[in-house]
């Protein structure tokens, strides 16, 4: 009897040292193939915990407060530069990710992470001008198409801050990361001034409406316009000459994570072309994995929403972490907001 | 008068449950747009119930709903019943006031400071946390259906089962509590229709791995909510409503 | 005597649950960003031109729903009183179920149904009347408010008229009262608390709604609660965005202290009274 017993007691014990290994990830809902997730509890065994929010600032709120306790979370840009720059994240050991060779050159020391030691990319993306070919009789290749009388009511703008304000600035001639006083004020003349003009300020039903043909034209994440292209052939998407906001989400890893060999682990096989071909087509947005995009069919290959040459992309810019102008974008949005 | 009373309530149930058909309707859309009409498909179903990241949302969504209306239904009839017998006036006032408070806070502020408050308690965020969370803002809501009720009652007829000998519990729970039963009922309901539905505090308040049906939707506002969403919530509506048309034929019978 | 044995446990819950978070909000508010020293300087900046007026804004809307959601919803509730004992509780449970639908997804099917070419506007059109643009203005803005408050004021009003002492109403028949003068001097004035837990119910979660004017109103106008949740996410300054909602509770506070003076005394389901 006492054998047994001690038996299972060791056998207890060495249970606990081959005990589960396991993940938490956090990231954007429904940002991921749920096979890929399968594929991967199966592969490695580990078991991965996944959640999601709802924007960038939720998640931060989170994480800073101290109440998360996730290891793998994929925020976007400049909120990246704000964790890097507010001690959040943890240093990848790039030698445990080596699908991070794959990534193409041009997406590699991006400004919010300029040495990559914080950050792999995920997904990327252009804003730009979607627009309804039957509606829309002139040519779409600036921006102050937003502002032309022609259209009025016919016109959806971002209700968002930065996006809205982003692209006036660059309207302007700008950079949409400026904190010049003199600058936004321009700016917010100009809003005011399109406000007329603009059927609604919407988030993320701007889809559904443009598909549906509710108005002419609205201003939209490059991702999302593939999608909206494809359900309706009437619309084009457009990256103005005047330049744009490029974005990405990046895989990273939050300090004090206790799985951090499974994170680096999950990131490698996120980077995985295969694996992150098969993403790249569940969710529809663009790889920086070059090996991927080349395996895609020719045309999304030279889609401007997708994978728009680097002509178009000269002048325009990744949202960098504002910091201290926060609060003036926010005056300025507010005012706008407010005006009749 | 009859036609009136009946066309009038005819349109309230109409304006009440439009959008919910519409809901019902695209969960069968093969597209994952609203704006675009695919053809018939029951595939978002079928997904449904491989997709264990939703079924397990809705176990938290029902059960954090059942068991915080429950307990909040308690707390705050007590409550209640305290603050209308065995307050002095000045203390009722400022504790009416101090519960009512919150319900104007916007959803943010009670999630972070509850978030705050609770990480400063050193309570891990979980399950604990997030049903301490849904309990604490929907007491108030509780009191506020309850309390209407005990003035309409009969205050008499607890001071005379007090002077014919019956403790305050028993004269509560005979008397007291069968009059004011709808309030209680009414309060139930809101607690649990308000938990069912909540983002924000949830947000703030819960741990990894425990999630809720409102913040998986939420979450996939950004990229379209997906399809199986909207069978998921045919399904629900379906099985309340059958429930609901059951349990009502047995209450009817008894009643018989 | 035991007789408080209950009020001492509520005082605890509140204390913890209550007190503390709200004290929390004034701690923040009435602090410089990042430290302890006390400041009036955030509800100065709240009390500006800019806010106040947002907040007007955002009362105003949730006085009209409320008003709105009373007239609408007052009549159902007595419909529902009146209605069979049957049917009754089933009724009640059948008002209260779209709302456990989730709120997103009901909003976006009255945008769906509102649209330009949207259903609505397709069957008007069928019956040759002109289509209508409703979607992003404020009729449709009241819709959605009064589509997710109306059971907040309908469940109140009704639990309170179906124990309407029915020998007062016979009395008065009796003595030769017409319906609508039975109504007026009493049945109303007996629902009111049931009336003031409903407006309650609504008016204060209604000020700081603002998806529902982001979805269906086209976000042209901010309201408090849009402003309040940028200070605590996007810019991070929770020491304004409590002294927002600070400044938003003090005046809300004042209003209907101000307005109870005209009232009856304690109603029982009010508060501030």
């Amino acid at each position: 009897m006492v054998c047994v017993l001690g038996a299972v007691a060791l056998a207890g014990c060495g249970g606990e040292k081959t005990a589960k290994r396991e993940l938490k990830v956090y990231n954007w809902g429904d940002y991921i193939d749920p096979e890929v997730l399968k594929d991967f509890e199966k592969e490695t065994g580990i078991h991965v915990i996944y959640d999601t929010f709802a924007t960038n600032e939720d998640m931060y709120v989170k994480v800073k407060s101290g109440g998360s306790d996730y290891d793998v979370a994929i925020p976007s840009d400049y909120m990246i530069k704000r964790m890097i720059r507010e001690n959040l994240l943890e240093k990848i050991d790039m030698d445990k990710v080596p699908n991070y060779q794959g990534i193409g050159d041009k997406f590699k020391n991006l400004p919010f992470d300029p040495q990559n030691a914080y950050s792999v990319p995920y997904m990327w993306g252009t804003v730009g001008i979607i627009y309804n070919k039957k509606m829309v009789t002139d040519p779409v290749d600036s921006w102050n198409i937003l502002w032309n009388p022609k259209y009025a009511k016919q016109i959806f703008m971002l209700d968002s801050p930065r996006d809205s304000i982003g692209i006036t600035l660059k309207l302007l001639g700008y950079s949409l990361n400026t904190g010049d006083d003199a600058q936004l004020e321009q700016a917010k003349a100009k809003l005011i001034e399109q406000k007329p003009l603009v059927l609604a300020y919407v988030v993320d039903e701007v889809k559904d409406k443009m598909i549906a043909g509710e108005a002419a034209m609205a201003v939209v994440w490059s991702g999302d316009a593939m999608f909206m292209k494809e359900k309706n052939p009437d619309l084009a998407y457009v990256i103005p000459k005047e330049g744009t906001n490029y974005w990405f989400d990046s895989m990273v890893i939050l300090k004090g994570a206790k799985h951090k060999a499974e994170a680096e682990e999950f990131i490698n096989y996120m980077t995985r072309p295969d694996i992150a071909k098969r993403n790249v087509e569940y969710i529809g947005y663009a790889s920086p994995i070059p090996e991927v995009v080349k395996s895609l069919d020719p045309e999304v290959q030279q889609d401007v929403a997708a994978y728009p040459a680097d002509s178009l992309l000269k002048s325009s810019e990744i949202f960098d972490d504002l910091s201290d102008n926060l609060a003036k974008y926010d005056k300025v949005w507010t005012e706008v907001k407010v005006a009749q | 008068m009859e036609f009136l009373k009946r066309s009038y309530a005819a349109v309230i149930f109409a304006f009440l449950y439009i959008p919910i058909f519409v809901l019902i309707v695209f969960s069968f859309n093969a597209s994952k747009s609203r704006a675009s009409w695919d053809g018939f498909t029951l595939r978002w179903y079928a997904d449904l119930f491989d997709n264990s990241a939703i079924l397990n949302a809705l176990y938290y969504t029902l059960s954090i709903a059942v068991l915080a209306a429950l307990l909040a239904t308690i707390i705050g009839t007590l409550a209640a019943f305290a603050m209308y017998k065995d307050m002095r006036p000045w203390e009722k006032k400022i504790v009416m006031n101090l519960t009512y408070l919150p319900v104007l806070n916007p959803d943010i502020v009670t999630g972070i400071s509850l978030m705050l408050l609770f990480i400063f308690m050193k309570i891990n965020l979980g399950f604990l946390s997030l049903l301490l969370a849904h309990i604490i803002f929907n007491v108030p809501y509780v009191i506020l259906t309850v309390l209407p009720k005990l003035r309409q009652f009969d205050n008499n007829l607890y001071e005379a089962a007090l002077d014919l000998g019956a403790s305050p519990a028993y004269a509560f729970r005979r008397i007291v509590f069968p009059e004011i039963l709808p309030g209680i009922v009414t309060g139930a309901l809101f607690a649990f229709t308000l938990s069912i539905d909540d983002f924000v505090i949830s947000f703030f308040t819960t741990g990894s791995g425990i999630n809720n049906l409102s913040i998986l939707i939420y979450s996939m506002a950004r990229r379209g909510i997906h399809p199986t969403i909207n069978a998921l919530s045919t399904l629900l509506f379906l099985a309340v409503l059958i429930l609901l048309l059951a349990v009502n034929r047995r209450v009817v019978r008894d009643k018989k | 005597m035991g007789r408080r044995w209950l009020v001492y446990p509520y005082h605890t819950w509140m204390l913890l649950f209550t007190v503390i978070p709200l004290g929390l909000i004034f701690f923040y508010a009435f602090t410089e960003p990042n430290s302890t020293q006390f400041t009036l300087e955030n509800i100065r900046h709240a009390a500006e031109p800019v806010y106040l007026g947002v907040l007007w804004h955002s009362v105003w809307l949730a006085g009209l729903s409320t008003l709105l959601c009373f007239l609408i919803g007052y009549p159902m509730a007595m419909i529902l009183a009146k209605s069979s004992v049957k049917y009754r509780n089933m009724l009640v449970v059948l008002i209260v179920i779209p709302m456990w639908m989730n709120f997103l997804l009901r909003t976006y099917a009255w945008m769906t149904l509102l649209e330009k070419n949207g259903p609505l506007n397709a069957i008007l059109l069928h019956f040759g009347l002109p289509a209508i643009q409703i979607l992003y203005t404020d009729y449709a803005v009241m819709l959605g408010m009064v589509y997710n408050f109306l059971p907040f004021m309908i469940l109140p009003i009704y639990s309170v008229l179906m124990k309407m002492d029915q020998s007062l109403l016979e009395a008065a028949e009796d003595l030769g009262a017409g319906t609508w003068t039975s109504f007026r001097r009493i049945t109303f004035p007996l629902s009111l608390p049931g009336v003031y837990a409903g407006m309650i119910m609504v008016f204060m979660p209604a000020v700081t709604t603002f998806v529902i004017s982001r979805l269906l109103g086209g976000g042209q106008y901010m309201l408090i609660g849009n402003v309040i949740e940028e200070q605590f996410l996007a810019i991070g300054n929770w020491s304004f965005g409590s002294a927002l909602s600070v400044l938003m509770m003090a005046i809300i506070l004042v209003s209907m202290l101000f307005l109870s003076r005209y009232s009856k005394e304690g109603n029982g389901g009010g508060m501030f009274f």
